[in-house]
């Protein structure tokens, strides 16, 4: 079991929940307005926020939030509202980054084990129940340890470590669909394996890989800047979201928004992925 | 049969039928945020006397479950009601507050939900459920309690009360499940019973038990409001039926009056639906249709379709072996209709599965015209799979949930053409298109349907795009596994109908499984009776109807429910 | 969890797939109890086995010398001869093999090495940080259970609004991240309201923001999952029938619902050890909290090899007993996996 497995199996039954709604509802707006307001930031923050993220001022250092600094300056006077936008990009970047890596690994480990019969299956399924065994960060960590700490490495280990993750709900997926009624009645029909493979078992396989897809980057991100928090990923003054919220916890009692909004930040884009990922397994099984 | 001094006793000295226990006029139930819009159910009313069982019969969606929930208060959070005069026990009931029906439930009125695999609390022992109304409604200790549910048990047939009590629904029967949630509804001994569909789960064997309990009740002086699709079912215990459609009652009479001459189209439809005791051949969705006379017996041709030992052993969670299928021998001869009957875990549907080649037989052959089928690799076995449609019980998993009806047929002509010469000439699509819509006429479906998907039809019309994509590559041979048993009775009949008309009309051979012998007795020819993966009786349909062999089969025949 | 639909039955009792059912846990615990003793024991050994491999195979794809490492990093000063005195010592020398099989041996005799940074035997060091963790671990555990109980309840008690509200708590609860939680924790409590200390002291009051910040998140997913399987079993038709002999909103939740409700949440705990022992890293390093967490956080920064295998060990090895426990616990709650 892994965190985005959970996510998967919430999701699925949060959809069985709700049948009444057919329009767009309030939460997928929001969400959706959100996800608008984040990819906006990521892609050109000096849209939302002008100003250099780097640029010092001394004299305006430890302002609290105004109507100059939304959110506040910092230690050396930089906007936090202007760091915060520009972190975005980075941010985003190392999540949609790693999820690609685990989810890369995932879909190769996954298909290896639900297609290539009971050997490869027994075997796969035996290295992920061992993977399990280092719950959540600490295999993450041990990627650190041996690559040494950097943005990079964090992107990869967390990369690797969500990976048995994702093999697990693939293959699961595989499975279901493999042994599905309608890949029988196919069978009977007389379609060979590669017309079901292509017509049937892929199409209904990868659907529900952009709902995880789309879960997994607001995992990402958080596991991302936990690693920068701690001091293992991206290092200050990068404007990335852990690295800022770490470097503010030097001043939390006298400056509580330097810590406050990049995490604020870091909350937003995991609640919005978690609400679009739901979002779009509703409207998926619905279409 | 515990009788003297309870209320049944009491009950009895009241003069019968002219009293009414229960009383609905102008019954409206809806759901929507206004009350009096868009009623659900609409003006309903029926009396129902001590000792007397109204059965209440239609479709789905044709608003019986509701009417009887809303008789014990349990319509729903957000449903409204309304009643000139609803009386239970001579008790107004309109407009009470859940609290007070809270105090009804159970004492005056009990309910019997269908499926008593849900309806029982699958982690609690079914002592407590049935002590439930007990412990809320009695002053009653523990081991009074006990003794009263002991009591209860043995009467609903269900002796050795000590150590049932303590099982949870999951380690009984199909029918000793059934019994224990009578046995909730009554341990109070309730005047009203509203029983829902109680046998449609179960097996016919088991359906004629349970009736036979419930007549056991009613004779005991509970009144009981059955509800039910089944008008077979409900004419052995029924005293009055009343038929429901749209909301509202169509029909209501005495049993055998109704039964025998029904005034209302919807009543007769559904008595001509039941395919039970027709002759073979019989239209059954237009009565009294004689345009297509029965069909000429055709001259046994040769073997199209040919089972021999087939043998499939399963292992069992707890690592035990159990053979579902166990020597299993027959022939489909061209242009004749198989029936294989038999009861949930006899090994019907593993049957279709070895003949389909969807599963290996462990030992034995399926031969198709003559050829090695199961034997064959997948590979060979294309070749000849065009010969055999299949139709699944439940259709609509059986369809890709992305692809429309038309993607779906479209694949089916497609794939048809490629394996009828593979390598031919490229498609056109202009010709598959008409092939579509042809399949589309064959099962009597418009075009309109093409663009929806499967899981927007009804049960009937996803049927109908089943056969149609069954149809697509001309098979000589189609296999049906419970082609109809999800279905309403009427559509059921259609259903049935199509298939025969198809038979007629291009000399298809069928294997019919069903676990219902009026689904099997419509199927001319030959039967096979299965039991415990094996086939213990076969012969002409005729024959083992009239005069079955083997004591299973009389058995069988027995419990199966009649009109009248 | 997602295997489970691979077991289903057909209505015919028969197993979908003709294959040998796999001796998963639920299943496993149906049969005989000392061939589901056996098969655990050999699982939990293999899993160590696996886990002891992959990370000595690890530590080798680390770059630089090891002899280096334990005499203080690559950039310290350091003799040619105190490096072979060391390479000798901790049998450097050694061709793989031999070091491995030597790794294998002393990890079943439960000889964790000796820490390079903190010159001391790690079995002791870690047995020492191990009690902190579990308190804390086991208190957020219990903390969360009850705020999601709460929450599940009541958001499918109070209509509409408050199934809106408590969703979206639940969500946000469980995407808020651990650092930022106890940093936003400790601004409030400690530094605004100045009630609890904003680093962990000894005493109770001390392991009240830790807990939390634990707890919060944990609850979040408890308390999603909680809910969406007490609205089943409330819509159920067995909770119908229990209505329709006159049992109330209580009687229905307290003797049916919420038992139902639990099963899944239960099923999760060997996630939820995972998820706390990756919080635990992070909120012991926040709060200054001695414990097993914190030790692996510092042992990763400074390379501290032998250390770091100790702390996956021992977390395997917890892992391990807590999908024993788990497997348990739904054994003790869902009688259904009790039958033959």
């Amino acid at each position: 079991m892994s965190d985005l497995e959970v996510q998967a199996d919430l999701g699925r039954q949060a959809r069985a929940r709700e049948p009444r709604r057919r329009r767009l509802g309030v939460a997928e707006a929001l969400a959706a307005a959100c996800a608008l307001f984040l990819l906006v930031a990521a892609v050109a923050p000096s849209v939302l926020a002008p100003g250099d993220p780097l640029a010092i001022d001394p004299l305006s250092a430890f302002q609290p939030p105004n109507l100059a600094h939304w959110f506040g300056t910092d230690e050396s006077g930089r906007d936090i509202f202007t760091r915060v936008s520009h972190g975005t990009g980075g941010s985003l970047m190392i999540g949609i980054l790693a999820t690609a890596i685990g989810l890369g690994l995932g879909i190769v480990l996954g298909t290896m084990a639900g297609m290539l019969g009971r050997v490869v299956d027994f075997t796969v399924n035996r290295f992920l129940e061992v993977l399990f065994a280092f719950p959540g960060l600490l295999l993450a960590l041990l990627v650190i340890l041996v690559f040494g700490p950097g943005a990079q490495t964090a992107t990869v280990a967390v990369g690797l470590a969500t990976a048995p993750g994702y093999a697990r709900i693939i293959r699961a997926q595989l499975i279901s669909v493999r042994s599905s009624a309608f890949v029988e009645a196919a069978t009977v029909l007389g379609r060979g394996r590669w017309q079901i493979l292509l017509r049937h078992i892929l199409p209904n396989t990868l659907a529900p890989l952009f709902v995880l897809g789309t879960l997994g980057i607001g995992q990402a991100v958080v596991w991302a800047s936990a690693l920068s928090y701690l001091g293992l990923g991206a290092a200050p003054p990068a404007a990335e979201w852990g690295a800022m919220l770490s470097a503010g916890r030097t001043y939390i009692t006298s400056a509580w928004w330097m810590a406050f909004f990049p995490g604020l930040f870091i909350v937003l884009t995991a609640v919005t992925a978690t609400s679009l990922g739901r979002a779009l397994e509703r409207r998926l099984r619905h279409a | 049969m515990s009788q003297g001094t309870g209320p049944a006793a009491r009950r009895a000295a009241v003069t019968p039928p002219l009293v009414s226990l229960l009383r609905v006029r102008d019954l409206a139930v809806g759901f929507g945020a206004q009350p009096g819009t868009d009623p659900v159910v609409a003006g309903v009313s029926f009396d129902i006397a001590p000792g007397e069982c109204l059965a209440l019969v239609g479709e789905s969606g044709s608003g019986k479950s509701v009417t009887a929930r809303s008789l014990i208060g349990l319509a729903g959070n957000d449903a409204w009601l309304q009643a000139t005069e609803l009386e239970i026990n001579g008790d107004d009931v309109l407009g009470l507050t859940d609290a007070q029906w809270r105090r009804r439930r159970g004492r005056d009125v009990g309910l019997v939900l269908q499926d008593a695999l849900v309806s029982l609390d699958p982690l609690r022992p079914i002592g407590r459920e049935i002590a439930d109304s007990l412990r809320l409604h009695t002053t009653l200790d523990r081991a009074a309690r006990r003794a009263r549910v002991e009591e209860v048990l043995e009467r609903v047939g269900l002796p050795d009360g000590r150590t049932r009590v303590r099982q949870r629904a999951g380690e009984l029967s199909g029918g000793q499940r059934q019994r224990a949630l009578i046995a909730a509804a009554i341990a109070l001994d309730p005047p009203l019973l509203l029983i829902d569909e109680p046998t449609t789960a179960l097996d016919v064997t088991v359906q004629a038990q349970i009736l036979d309990l419930l007549e056991s009740l009613k004779r005991h002086g509970t009144a009981i409001l059955l509800i039910s699709h089944d008008l077979a079912v409900v004419s052995r215990i029924a005293d009055r039926i009343a038929v429901m459609s749209a909301g509202q009652i169509v029909e209501q009479g005495p049993a055998a009056r109704l039964l025998a001459s029904p005034r209302q189209e919807q009543t007769r439809r559904m008595i001509a639906a039941i395919p039970i005791d027709k002759p073979r051949g019989t239209r059954l969705a237009s009565p009294g249709d004689r345009a297509d006379a029965p069909a000429p017996a055709p001259a046994p041709g040769e073997v199209v379709l040919e089972a021999s030992g087939l043998v499939k052993t399963f292992r069992r969670p707890d690592g035990s072996e159990q053979r579902a299928v166990d020597g299993v021998s027959f022939r489909l001869l061209r242009g004749t209709t198989l029936g294989l009957v038999g009861e949930s875990g006899s090994g019907k549907t593993t049957t279709a599965r070895l003949l389909l080649a969807l599963s290996r037989p462990d030992a034995g052959e399926v031969r198709v015209l003559g050829r090695p089928f199961s034997a064959a690799t997948e590979r060979q076995r294309r070749r000849l799979r065009p010969e055999l449609g299949a139709i699944y019980q439940d259709a609509l998993s059986s369809f890709d949930p992305r692809l429309s009806v038309d993607a779906v047929l479209r694949d089916a002509v497609r794939g048809a053409r490629h394996t009828a010469r593979p390598g031919a000439a490229p498609g056109n699509a202009a010709r598959d298109r008409a092939r579509v819509l042809e399949l589309l006429d064959q099962v009597s479906l418009p075009a309109t349907l093409l663009s929806r998907r499967p899981l927007s039809l009804s049960g009937g019309q996803r049927q109908r795009v089943g056969i149609a994509r069954a149809l697509a590559s001309e098979p000589q041979i189609l296999v049906c596994d419970e082609p109809v048993s999800s279905l309403d009775v009427t559509v059921q009949a259609q259903v049935l109908d199509l298939l025969d008309e198809l038979q007629r009309e291009r000399g298809l051979s069928l294997l019919l499984i069903s676990h219902d012998l009026g689904v099997i007795r419509h199927a001319r020819d030959q039967v096979a009776v299965m039991l415990d993966g094996t086939i213990v009786e076969t012969g002409d349909t005729e024959q083992v109807f009239g005069a079955p062999r083997h004591p299973y089969t009389q058995a069988l025949l027995a419990a199966v429910p009649r009109l009248g | 969890m997602t295997d489970a639909a691979a077991g289903s039955l057909r209505p015919d009792g028969a197993p979908r797939s003709a294959r040998p059912v796999r001796a998963r846990s639920r299943v496993a615990l149906r049969r005989t109890l000392p061939g589901i003793l056996a098969a655990r024991l050999a699982g939990a050994v293999f899993v160590l086995w696996a886990v002891a491999t992959i990370t000595f195979f690890a530590i080798r794809l680390i770059p630089g010398d090891p002899a280096e490492a334990i005499l203080g990093g690559p950039g310290s000063q350091t003799s040619p001869e105190a490096l072979a005195a060391v390479r000798a010592r901790y049998g450097l020398d050694q061709p793989v093999v031999v070091q491995y099989l030597a790794q294998l041996g002393r990890l079943a005799t439960g000889d964790l090495g000796r820490s390079y940074a903190l010159r001391q035997d790690v079995a002791p060091l870690l047995v020492g940080q191990l009690g902190g963790t579990l308190l804390l671990a086991a208190l957020a555990l219990v903390v969360a259970w009850l705020f999601a109980l709460v929450l599940a309840t009541w958001s499918t008690r109070g209509g509409r609004f408050a199934w809106y509200l408590g969703s979206g708590l639940e969500i946000v609860a469980a995407a808020l991240p651990h650092f930022w939680l106890a940093t936003a924790l400790i601004v409030l409590f400690s530094v605004w309201l100045g009630w609890l200390p904003p680093i962990s002291t000894p005493g109770p009051a001390g392991l009240v923001l830790p807990v939390l910040t634990l707890a919060i998140p944990l609850a979040g997913f408890l308390g999603q999952v909680m809910r969406e399987s007490l609205l089943t079993a409330l819509e159920s038709p067995f909770v119908l029938s229990a209505r329709a002999r006159g049992e109330g909103d209580r009687g229905v939740r307290w003797i049916h619902a919420l038992r139902h409700a639990s099963l899944p949440a239960i099923s999760l705990s060997g996630w939820a050890f995972g998820s706390l022992i990756s919080g635990a890293v992070v909120v012991e390093t926040i709060f200054a909290r001695p414990g097993l967490g914190r030790t692996m956080l510092n042992a990763v920064t400074v390379r501290d090899v032998p250390v770091v295998i100790g702390v996956v060990m021992i977390v395997a090895v917890g892992y391990i007993l807590m999908t024993v426990v788990t497997d348990l616990a739904q054994w003790i709650a869902d009688p259904r996996l009790r039958r033959r």
